[in-house]
């Protein structure tokens, strides 16, 4: 500490020893005119006798803050909407729902929920890597040249129709992958994965799950490239200054930094895939089953796919057990968002963002 | 564990752009030599050379010899990180890995040779390196805390500790201190004279007093003009540099004159 710096904050300093300190003195009468009330002031001009509270500053407040709630609103309604219209199913007596519904309602909607987290959790799989293969590819490994339509291309498959996807799940997609389903079963049947009769169809849950991770993948990927863009040039620098290869450089700066955003993209990818409805739906010929196996044709409906296939002929009670079913496939949806949240939340001191 | 660099000729491209030109100059080892120069004269692209950080820019290459005792830095089959293991950098800004605790941050070049170290050895190194940058008092209660929660001056010596963590031959310094107050640059100085005498340091600064204090040898670079390449214009002993130059445009820059 010098003492000019010292001296400055202390009190009753009687002449200003320091510039710093006859600029503050200066100033101070300044700061006063500029806080007081501008009706106050004799000599203030037009100026500040308009509204000191900018238009532009309320209405933007205005617009932001509207926007906040609308999307609360929107929630709220759709929850109450599940509850409300759900909850008839939710109360009714066992045996009227085993009579005009579809049977007890938890034994019911157990093994569509476990086909829904079950599908959605075998295409994150199978997508998460890849995604962020190319992701890293695109931002760090491929030039220039090639990486930018190599990111359109990825853009233009996320807007490829989830119908489209399900025709191609289950007329070429289905059929193709049948002799490799049979390979598996036949040399990797001693895991219980791909153990069982193989499908004669192929149209499993795992080849939903590949038709899941496809549609998910562009999404995962347009979000991780964009994190990855944006790691610290300085810290991929400091790595590289330590004498790191790319690799360990991606590793020591990249994933690190990036590691909220990932997560945040696979949760995006995982709501697609826990809520896609008309691929699976399409692509999956599945019915109450709760079973690991992935290669037979005895597999587990989504809960989606299961309300779109039923809701047509559905009336009454049924109606209801269906709304309850998405009732259930919310509750799923907003569980595992809270867990990512919390994941991320846990290491926040050791965040990029510092 | 200090080497001479000798450079000769060398040219330095930002594609076809040539920042650097002709660059000959000796860094002797165990001394601190200072780069002054007015903005954009190409001293700290020069720097980034010694020890081939320049080349990660895209499309960013060199001509000529970069020696470091004798062994040329651009020879064929000489692999750019092993070089930088050998030459350290410390950065304009502190650039301690957020993700990564204080302690985690000195041991990173170390877990990257995939040296395998028994812990006690570990911590030897991370108690030698940061006594070494003059803040092992500061964090040894904290040594598994983020480095981001230090100060700007204690995240720039946490850098350094990183850094001769690696017992590099050479530290080159990219302006190590225009980031940090008053007190944090006077810690940092102190800092470099004690490491001279074991590492060659090359340090760049736009501070010419901070160069008058810290180095024994100075080299001054300028720009004829925008889109001109940067040269050497003077090397010499700091004193004779800032007492004596031998060239008209150093006394200029030197009083003041102009940059």
């Amino acid at each position: 500490m010098t003492t000019g710096v010292g001296g400055a904050g202390g009190p009753g300093a009687a002449p200003p020893r320091t510039l710093w300190e006859a600029t503050r003195k200066q100033n101070e009468p300044m700061t006063e005119k500029l806080t007081r009330p501008p009706t106050a002031d004799p000599d203030a001009g037009p100026p500040a006798q308009a509204d000191p509270r900018r238009p532009g500053e309320a209405i933007f407040r205005g617009l932001a803050t509207g926007a906040g709630i609308t999307i609360l609103v929107i929630l709220a309604l759709v929850a109450s909407f599940l509850l409300v219209q759900g909850s008839p199913a939710l109360f009714a007596d066992p045996a009227k729902l085993a009579s005009q519904g579809y049977g007890e309602f938890a034994s019911w909607v157990l093994p569509y929920a476990f086909g829904t987290v079950w599908a959605a959790l075998l295409a994150l799989l199978l997508a998460v890597p890849v995604a962020i293969g190319i992701a890293l590819f695109i931002s760090h490994y491929a030039p220039r040249r090639l990486a930018q339509p190599l990111g359109y291309v990825i853009d233009l498959l996320a807007a490829v129709p989830s119908v489209v996807f399900g025709l191609w799940g289950s007329l070429v997609l289905a059929p193709a992958v049948r002799p490799l389903y049979e390979a598996l079963n036949a040399h990797l049947g001693f895991i219980p994965l791909f153990a069982g009769q193989v499908s004669g169809t192929g149209r499993t849950i795992l080849t939903a799950a590949i038709v899941l991770a496809t549609m998910i993948l562009p999404i995962i990927t347009s979000l991780c490239r964009e994190v990855f863009l944006q790691a610290p040039r300085l810290h991929e620098e400091a790595a590289l200054a330590l004498g790191a290869t790319r690799w360990e450089m991606i590793k020591m700066a990249v994933l690190p930094f990036a590691r909220p955003g990932i997560i945040a993209a696979i949760m995006l990818g995982l709501g697609r895939a826990l809520g896609e409805t008309m691929a699976v739906t399409m692509v999956l010929s599945g019915s109450r089953n709760i079973t690991f196996e992935l290669l037979t044709s005895q597999n587990p409906n989504t809960i989606a796919a299961t309300i779109a296939q039923n809701f047509p002929e559905a009336f009454g009670l049924k109606t209801n057990q269906l709304i309850a079913a998405g009732l259930v496939l919310f509750v799923i949806t907003l569980a595992v968002n809270s867990i990512a949240r919390w994941i991320v939340a846990r290491r926040a001191e050791y965040s990029g963002a510092n | 564990m200090s080497k001479r660099i000798e450079t000769t000729d060398l040219n330095v491209y930002y594609g076809n752009f040539r920042a650097v030109e002709d660059v000959t100059i000796t860094i002797e080892p165990r001394s601190v030599t200072a780069f002054i120069g007015p903005s954009g004269c190409g001293k700290s692209t020069f720097l980034r050379t010694l020890n081939r950080m320049h080349e990660v820019i895209p499309g960013a290459y060199v001509e000529g010899e970069v020696l470091l005792d004798g062994e040329n830095l651009y020879g064929p089959g000489v692999d750019p990180v092993r070089v930088r293991r050998q030459v350290g950098m410390v950065f304009q800004r502190p650039n301690p890995f957020p993700t990564m605790s204080i302690k985690e941050n000195v041991l990173a070049g170390i877990r990257l040779n995939n040296r395998r170290m028994p812990k006690a050895d570990q911590d030897d190194l991370v108690e030698r390196s940061l006594r070494g940058a003059n803040l092992w008092e500061e964090v040894k209660n904290r040594l598994d805390l983020p480095g981001s929660g230090l100060s700007g001056g204690q995240q720039q010596r946490l850098c350094i500790a990183r850094a001769i963590a690696m017992e590099p031959q050479v530290l080159l310094m990219d302006e190590p201190c225009s980031a940090l107050d008053p007190i944090s640059t006077l810690a940092i100085e102190d800092l470099m004279s004690e490491l001279k005498e074991q590492y060659t340091i090359v340090i760049v600064t736009h501070n010419m007093q901070q160069a008058a204090r810290v180095s024994d040898v100075t080299a001054f670079f300028n720009i004829a003009g925008t889109g001109s390449p940067g040269k050497l214009i003077e090397v010499g002993p700091t004193d004779k540099i800032f007492s004596a130059p031998d060239v008209q445009a150093t006394e200029d820059y030197i009083s003041g004159r102009f940059g």
